[in-house]
Order: structure tokens, then C-alpha cells, then sequence
């Protein structure tokens, strides 16, 4: 009995503005001196006062026009309250029931389907981001527990789906179209994995006999892409098992456990927080003018779609290429920075999505940090082109590239291999071919065309591959013609 | 005269004379301190060796011809303001050996100005009381009258203006809480506009009430320090952008054709005769200095004093949910357990009374009683703004009691959480409303010799017609308030 998947998500965006949302501290506080970005209103010392980024206001219009949202007009903060280390003044300054962006969508495809489909965004709302608790550990236990407040008052923007979502491969999706169009706006990098973008699931069953919506989970703690697969894939199996078997589905928070694989119990409905939300006095409405979205709306940047269809046009890329390389935007970034100064982009685009991708993946590193950088990629290229050195022997000489981020001509002057281009030479070996290979050369004469290729794969095999197969070819035929 | 007995005008006066110098002011100020305040029990905290090497620092300014605007004046500030680098607790266990690494915005403009602070006075604690008796450290006595309480929440600034420890003080006023210790001090105090001064560094109970306010010997006083820490500050969103007059200037007019509404409702069945008595007194000498006066009904100020404690708390709960433990202030563990950390932080870190209103605040917010309380209050709210709104279109100002009674008895009303509000009824809905209102000591109740306050409230941002007539009146009432309170002790 087919039931149906019922998912919805809750996205955060950090938003990458200068500064936090309700101070001036900086925002870039990856992998710094812990505490070492607070001031006294992101550290929740009495008697400070937010005052909100109106920068961080840009980037929530921007993104929530992305998501075809209707921006309001008229915004309250309001104040979330509970009580947890890394939240300084124990409240959450977030928007409650007037929320900066309502009833948007975002046009999906997956893979399998042949049509896309929309996915009702409910609501997009700005808040400060907590601070983060380290935990030390002795004999296994936490012995002492830290706190570093350089995340405390990051801007987030909460962008909160429908239940339209009906797998997992369309939840992939949906967070790989986001993640897309927020790297394009510039208003957030859409690393998982650091967790400038993280993401919440609330996962049910609907009959589909009498089309009755089953009791939902929340599911938390997914940091990456396969994590989130595996959490919503193990869930839904969960679920459908419990269902079968005549179980009841309790409405609980669960936790993706990635060690062991299962999404494990974290908080029954009863143990939820009454978070008390009111309007938050430090700070006036925020009145959102048509003017202020109009010069939002106008300065909306290239959206991945858009320049998927550029890159089949002026490239005359393959949609499968286009499509791959604009998902990622340093990645569509690197193509045309290479593109500008390369014309062979069919090329461009198989090195970078075959070799590049691969070896990035391998050293998981990211494409902005490439060791091989756009120039250096195409001056390989243009080697292979001028017919300098072989498409199989480029390869071996971008792994150098890659290792050492040394330039292609240095590699391939040090090892030697550019292609023997030196008639001569070339002409020693074919003689010798010739001679040891009597019976093939006897077959093509007789009309077996392809005996010849035997030959030229012997000549590349004494050139160790650096004679050009055309040439040698050409030189073959010369050579036994003569006969 | 000793030096500390000055008002602000005199003062900067002698000081631009070259008749004195500020270091010699400190020193009366820090003997008057020295010899009463074991018993007055105004100050929390003495920042006696900074001061006065900052007094030297200006006088040798002054002699190079350099006057800063205060000219080295010296001030008091209530111990929920923030003071950078000095001890600030909010009379609050919870706070003890807190020490800002910051200046509020009030205190910068103080010093940039060249205002000297001088210590941290005592106060309710989160400035939650009526009395002072809510401090968690000491109670601060009636200088008048030491057995009686000197009012709240900011008691310890006036009763140090009182008693001649300090020449001017800041405090802050949530429900009453510069008016109405004012007026059993027999000083006056001035609470602004709300948005007129920065919040920022009040240690916020109730941040959609509270102002900093003022309490000084004279009016004047007022406007010159009203002058220096008005205005517009980027750190507080809710502070104004609306310009800052020469409040001084304003205390040069008559008060003639102004029309002043007496509201019926302040003077109800809870009012205090021989308070009464002396507001009338005062209402008469306002008429036959020229205004014209009038009774009015603010009709929906029955409901002001429930709908703004429920606000007052339910806003306390959450500021106060800060105090957790965890990265500053008291904490209490013994078992490792953040939970029980919290409880016994908390538990043990805030008085009754505090504890009271975040209970009680955090009920009016919960999901379930948000609409029946919370909500409800707001729609109050904006009643009684109307109401003010409404008689604000027909009258320049509005004049009644300060305080329903007279300074009572230390320990009369300790058991009486409602009398703790009930001494708001008539200051409360002014921060309800965000207005201006002034408290001026407008003589002495007959039979006992106490200070009574007369308020003046005004259309928001209209805090000059409020000093020019509290000026008129002050000049009026001259001889009555040329007492002073008996220290020889
Ligand atoms: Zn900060």
C-alpha cells in the first residue's frame, strides 16, 4: 500500500553581512580565537541594546524575492525566550507572527522526474544566531563544558517550507536549488558543513486511502547533504515500519545519531518549550517601503537558471555541463574565468567537471581554493591543443599540477614528455616497426585497413606515448606506400 | 557655606569665576558623605581617588582658560547605570562584583562634557520597589525623617541629593522611580520623554517604561544636566532623533495663558489629605501666576496600574533572564548540573520581589494567558495614550500629585506587595504613555513636616513648558523650600 512521504523543511541562512545583526562585531569568525568577535551586546552584558543591521534586512528582502516571496510591510522582532549557555541574554531576538517574507515557492527538478515542481515557501523570518558550546571531554565523559560567543548575533534568515516535499532525493534537491540561489544573491557561502546553512525536517506519513495526514517528527542535527538523505531515508522507513506493523507515531523531536546510523529520541511534544514570544521593546517596527524592495528587486544578481541558459548559449555547452557547472557558483565562477582567455569550452568543461572535480573531491577541498587555478588550467589545455603533449599524458601532468602547483610547461619540460614532434626521430622507430612487424604490414597491403592501427599503437608504445597518433599514422602509410 | 550644599547654577557659576575649584567641592562632598552617610546609607559605591585626581585633572584645565561645559561638576549615578571599570549591581547579589567594561551613554556624555562621577547610589533592586527597602544591601533612610523610607526605586540618588552627598544624580524612572522618591526627598526630578535619553547601559527592567531621569536641588539643575545627555544615540534604537533645545532657556517665560488640566482621577479616595492640601495649594499659586486652569478625566486611568505591572513584569521576566550564571555576575554549583545551576543562581541571586515579578511575568507570557494579559494590557496601553493624547489636544500640561502619600514608615508596607504599586497610580501611566513629568516639592504636610511632590506632566517632547513652569512655580514657593533637613547627627 503506496502512502505517501510528507516533508517539510527549515532552512537557516547566515547571512554574510559585514558585520552581526544587532552589533558591530564582525562576522567572520570561522576558525577564530574563541570570544575574540563579541562586544557587549552580542555577549548579552546588561545594559546593552541591539540595533539591527540594516544590511542584514537587504539580504532577507533579497533572498525571500529569490524565493518569489511577498515581502511585509510592517515587521516586528519579537522575543524568544528559554535558557541555554550559548543564548547570552537568554531570549532569541526573532520575528514571530509578522515575519519579514510569507507564501513564496521555489521551482525544483529532480533528476528522475521530467517535470519540475514548485515548493511553497510559508515563511522567511530574520533572527540572531546563539553562540556555540565546546565540550570537554575526560574518560569518556564531558568534564567541563566552554562557550564561544563569536557566532552569538550571526544574521539568519529561517526559511521555512510546506509539506510539499515528498522524498528525500526532493529534499537533496530542494536544499541544492537553495544553497544555489543563496551563493548567487552573495548573501551566504551554503557550507553544511560549517553550518552557514543548516536544516531542520518535519517528516509524517499520509494514507493514502483516506488521504489522512499521519503524526509528524522534527528531525535535527543533519550537518551535510548525505547526513540529511540518510537521516529523512532511515525516518521515513521508521515510520512506515511503525505504521505497518500497527504502531503509532509519537510527535517528537529526533536526533540524527551519524554514528550509528538511526535518528534517535531527543523530546516528546510534552517536554516542548512555551517560548513565551512577545514583541521585543529594544527595537521600533521595521517598516519595509515599497521604494526599499523596488531597489532590492533591481539589483537581484544572475540566478543560477539564468545562467545555465548563458552558458548553452555562448558557450555552447551541453545542458548536462551547464547545468553542472552553475550549480556551485565558484565553480560556474571558475569556468568563466578560464572561458575568457579559452575558446575550446566543450573542452573547458570536461577537464573541470572530470579531473578538477575529481581530484577536489578526493582532497576535499573547495573549488575557490583550487591549487590549480583557471590560467594554470588552460595553459595545460592549449598544450593539448597545439598538440605539444597527449590528452593521456595531460592527465598525468595535472596530477602534478595539482600536487605541487607547478605550471604545466615546467611539469612537462622536467618529465620530458612533450610529444616527438621531430620527423626524424619518429622516422627510426617506424623503420624498425616496419621490419619486426612483417605479416601486419603484409595485411595491410593486402587491404586489411585496420592492421595499420597495430602498428601506430607500436610506434606509441616505443614513444612511450609521446609521438602524435595522426602524425604517426600518416608517417606509416608514407613509409609502407613507399614499399 | 560648604561647597557641597551648592545647586548646579551656583556652581558652575563660582566656577567660572575662579571662585573655587571642583577638587574643593569633592572634599566637602566626600566629608559630607563621611560623616552621615553610615547612617543616610545613600551610596552603594565611592569612587573617591578617581574623582578627585579627575577634579584635579579639569582644575588645571580651567587654569589654562579650558572650561568644559560642567566644568568638573559633580554626580551621582543610580546603580543600575552602567559605569565602566566601577562596580555596578543593580542593589542586586546577583550583580555583586559586576564591573562593566563599558560606560553607559548617559556617563560618556557626563564626562565628555566634564561631569565628575562621584559613586553608585543604592536603589530597589533591579529598581523594583517603592522604598528601597528592596535592596539586597542596604536600606537607605529618609533624610527627612530617618524613620521613614526615602521612596523608589532610585531612593539612594534622592536622598543623597537631600542630604547634600552629592550636588545632582541621575536615577531611572520605570513607574515613578525618580518622581516618586523625589517628592518624599523634597527634591526635584525630572523624567524625559521617552526616546529624549539613551538607554543605553540602564540595566533594563522594563524597556519599554524606563527613562533615565534627573534629581536635583533646583530646576535649573534639571535643564543644564537635561542639556548634556538628551539626544539621539545610535546604540539605542528607541532613542529619538528629534533635536535637543537649550532646555535653560526655557526656564526665562511666564507661564501666562498656559492651560493646565487637573486630572479628577489623581486626586481620588487614595490620596493623602495633607498631600492634597499642598498640591491644591500649588494649583492655586500656578492660577494666579496667569494659567488658566481646568479639571479633566483621563477616563480609562482605573485600568493604568494593573496594565503596567503586567507590562513592568512580563518585560522584567525576560530582562532579567540574562542573570543565568553562566559568563558573568553570582553562580552557584555544587553539582555540576546546569539545570540546578540556574535554580540555584537565580533562586538565591534575586530577592523576593524580584522573584515575585518574574513569576508572575513569566505566567502573563506563556501561550496560554498571553491574550488574556499581556494583550489585554497593551490595548490599556493604548487607551490611556489616547486619553493623554485626548486632553493634550485642549491643555499645555497637566498637574497633580506626585506620590498618593506622604514618605511612610521603614518596614510599614514590606508585606504589602500591592501598596508597592499602588504608590505608582499617578506616576505610572505617564511611562505607560511615554510622556514628560516633572515632580517639584511643593511645601510640607502640616502635621508632619513632610516633603509633598507636585507633578507636571506634558505632551511628549514638550519638556520645556514643563521647566519653564516648574520654574515659575519653584521661584514662587522659594521660601518654603529654603528648609532644609535636619543632619546634625
Ligand atoms: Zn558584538
Amino acid at each position: 500500500m503506496g502512502n505517501d512521504t510528507v516533508i517539510g523543511l527549515e532552512i537557516h541562512v547566515q547571512l554574510l553581512t559585514k558585520t552581526k545583526i544587532f552589533c558591530n562585531c564582525s562576522t567572520d569568525y570561522f576558525d577564530q580565537e574563541p570570544n575574540s568577535h563579541t562586544c557587549p551586546v552580542c555577549l548579552g552584558l546588561p545594559g546593552s541594546l541591539p540595533v539591527l543591521n540594516k544590511k542584514a534586512v537587504d539580504f532577507a528582502i533579497l533572498t525571500a524575492l529569490a524565493l518569489n516571496c511577498h515581502i511585509n510591510e510592517s515587521n516586528i522582532f519579537h522575543r524568544k525566550n528559554y535558557f541555554y549557555p550559548d543564548l547570552p541574554k537568554a531570549y532569541q531576538i526573532s520575528q514571530f507572527d509578522r515575519p519579514l517574507a510569507e507564501n513564496g515557492f521555489l521551482e525544483i527538478r529532480t533528476e528522475k522526474s521530467a517535470e519540475s515542481r514548485n515548493i511553497r515557501i510559508n515563511r522567511a523570518h530574520m533572527e540572531e544566531d546563539a553562540g556555540k558550546l565546546i565540550h570537554l571531554e575526560r574518560d569518556g565523559k564531558t568534564s567541563s563544558s566552554l562557550v564561544d560567543y563569536n557566532r552569538s548575533g550571526i544574521p539568519l534568515l529561517e526559511i521555512v517550507t510546506e509539506p510539499d516535499i515528498q522524498s528525500s532525493e526532493e529534499a537533496i534537491v530542494f536544499l541544492q536549488t537553495l544553497r544555489s540561489i543563496v551563493q548567487y544573491l552573495g548573501v551566504c557561502d551554503g557550507n553544511l558543513e560549517r553550518g552557514s546553512m543548516r536544516c531542520d525536517a518535519n517528516i509524517s506519513i499520509r494514507n493514502k486511502e483516506n488521504g489522512e495526514l499521519g503524526t509528524k517528527t522534527e528531525l535535527k542535527n543533519m550537518n551535510s547533504f548525505r547526513a540529511i538523505r540518510q537521516a529523512l531515508d532511515f525516518e521515513i522507513t521508521r515510520q512506515r515500519r511503525l505504521i505497518e506493523q500497527g504502531g503509532k507515531v509519537l510527535q517528537e523531536t529526533r536526533r540524527w545519531d551519524e554514528s550509528s546510523g538511526k535518528t534517535v529520541f531527543m523530546r516528546s511534544k510534552e517536554e516542548a518549550l512555551d517560548y513565551r514570544y512577545f514583541p521585543e521593546p529594544d527595537l521600533l517596527p521595521l517598516f519595509i517601503s515599497q521604494s526599499w524592495i523596488e531597489s532590492i528587486e533591481n539589483n537581484i544578481p544572475e540566478l543560477p537558471d539564468e545562467r545555465k541558459e548563458r552558458f548553452m548559449k555562448d558557450y555552447k555547452l551541453p545542458h548536462y555541463d551547464a547545468n553542472r557547472l552553475v550549480e556551485v557558483k565558484p565553480l560556474g565562477d571558475y569556468f568563466e574565468r578560464a572561458a575568457k582567455n579559452y575558446n575550446n569550452y566543450k573542452q573547458l568543461a570536461n577537464w573541470i567537471l572530470g579531473e578538477l572535480l575529481c581530484y577536489l573531491g578526493q582532497e576535499n577541498i573547495d573549488i575557490d581554493k583550487s591549487p590549480i587555478t583557471p590560467v594554470a588550467l588552460i595553459e595545460l589545455l592549449e598544450l593539448i591543443d597545439r598538440g605539444v603533449i597527449s590528452g593521456k599524458i595531460a592527465k598525468n601532468i595535472f596530477e602534478e599540477m595539482f600536487k605541487t602547483g607547478q605550471s604545466a610547461a615546467l611539469l612537462v619540460e622536467k618529465s620530458g614528455s612533450t610529444q616527438i614532434s621531430n620527423k626524424e626521430e619518429i622516422d627510426d622507430i617506424i623503420e624498425k616497426v616496419v621490419r619486426d612487424n612483417c605479416e601486419t604490414v603484409q595485411d595491410y597491403i593486402s587491404g586489411k585497413e585496420k592492421a595499420i592501427h597495430f602498428l601506430v599503437g607500436q610506434v606509441m608504445r616505443y614513444t612511450k606515448g609521446r609521438a602524435q597518433p595522426d602524425m604517426v599514422l600518416s608517417l606509416l602509410r608514407e613509409r609502407i606506400d613507399k614499399t | 557655606m560648604p561647597l557641597n550644599e551648592l545647586s548646579v547654577v551656583d556652581y558652575l557659576n563660582k566656577m567660572n569665576n575662579r571662585e573655587i575649584s571642583a577638587e574643593q567641592v569633592l572634599k566637602d562632598i566626600f566629608n559630607q558623605i563621611d560623616r552621615i552617610d553610615k547612617t543616610v546609607k545613600s551610596y552603594l559605591y565611592l569612587n573617591k581617588e578617581e574623582a578627585l585626581s579627575e577634579a584635579k585633572k579639569i582644575d588645571q584645565k580651567i587654569k589654562n582658560n579650558d572650561i568644559p561645559p560642567l566644568a568638573g561638576l559633580p554626580v551621582a549615578i543610580n546603580d543600575n547605570i552602567c559605569t565602566g571599570g566601577m562596580e555596578t549591581t543593580a542593589a542586586s547579589r546577583i550583580l555583586k562584583g559586576f564591573i562593566p567594561p563599558y560606560d553607559a551613554t548617559v556617563i560618556k556624555r557626563i564626562k565628555d562634557a566634564g561631569g565628575i562621577i562621584i559613586g553608585k547610589t543604592n536603589l530597589d533592586e533591579f529598581a523594583m520597589g517603592i522604598s528601597n527597602e528592596n535592596s539586597a544591601f542596604q536600606i537607605t533612610l529618609n533624610p527627612w525623617d530617618r524613620t521613614r523610607v526615602p521612596g523608589g526605586a532610585s531612593g539612594g540618588s534622592a536622598a543623597a541629593v537631600a542630604a547634600d552627598e552629592t550636588l545632582i544624580a541621575l536615577g531611572t524612572d520605570t513607574g515613578g522611580s525618580v518622581r516618586l522618591p523625589a517628592s518624599f526627598c523634597g527634591i526635584s526630578a525630572i523624567k524625559p520623554t521617552y526616546g529624549r535619553i539613551s538607554r543605553y547601559g540602564v540595566i533594563g527592567c522594563a524597556s519599554s517604561l524606563e527613562q533615565i531621569g534627573i534629581m536635583g536641588k533646583g530646576i535649573k539643575d534639571l535643564a543644564i544636566l537635561m542639556n548634556v545627555i538628551s539626544g539621539y544615540d545610535e546604540l539605542d534604537s528607541t532613542s529619538s532623533h528629534i533635536s535637543t533645545p537649550d532646555f535653560l532657556l526655557s526656564c526665562r517665560e511666564g507661564i501666562n495663558n498656559l492651560k493646565f488640566g487637573i486630572p479628577k482621577e489623581f486626586f481620588s479616595q487614595d490620596l493623602d489629605r495633607g498631600v492634597k492640601e499642598k498640591v491644591i495649594d500649588s494649583i492655586n499659586r500656578i492660577s494666579q501666576l496667569g494659567g488658566k486652569i481646568e479639571e479633566v478625566s483621563l477616563p480609562n486611568m482605573e485600568y493604568a496600574l494593573p496594565a503596567y505591572s503586567i507590562i513592568a513584569m512580563a518585560e522584567a521576566s525576560s530582562n532579567l533572564a540574562k542573570f543565568d550564571g553562566i559568563s558573568y555576575g553570582l553562580r552557584i554549583e555544587d553539582s555540576g548540573d546546569l539545570e540546578e545551576m540556574y535554580l540555584k543562581t537565580r533562586g538565591s541571586g534575586f530577592g523576593a520581589e524580584v522573584i515575585r515579578r518574574i513569576l508572575l511575568g513569566t505566567y502573563v507570557l506563556t501561550s496560554n494567558h498571553y491574550e488574556d494579559y499581556y494583550l489585554k494590557a497593551q490595548k490599556i496601553r493604548s487607551l490611556i495614550k489616547k486619553d493623554f493624547e485626548n486632553v493634550f489636544k485642549k491643555f499645555d500640561l497637566l498637574i497633580g500629585p506626585a506620590s498618593p502619600v506622604p514618605p511612610f514608615k521603614l518596614g510599614e508596607k514590606e508585606d504589602e506587595p500591592l501598596a508597592q504599586i499602588l504608590a505608582e497610580i499617578y506616576t505610572s501611566p505617564v511611562n505607560m504613555a511615554g510622556l514628560p513629568a516633572i515632580s517639584i516639592n511643593c511645601g510640607f504636610t502640616e502635621k508632619e513636616r513632610l516633603p509633598v511632590g507636585l507633578q507636571i506632566i506634558g505632551p511628549p517632547f514638550q519638556e520645556e513648558k514643563i521647566l519653564r513652569v516648574a520654574y515659575n512655580l519653584e521661584q514662587e514657593l522659594k521660601e518654603i523650600n529654603s528648609v532644609k533637613p535636619d543632619l546634625s547627627f
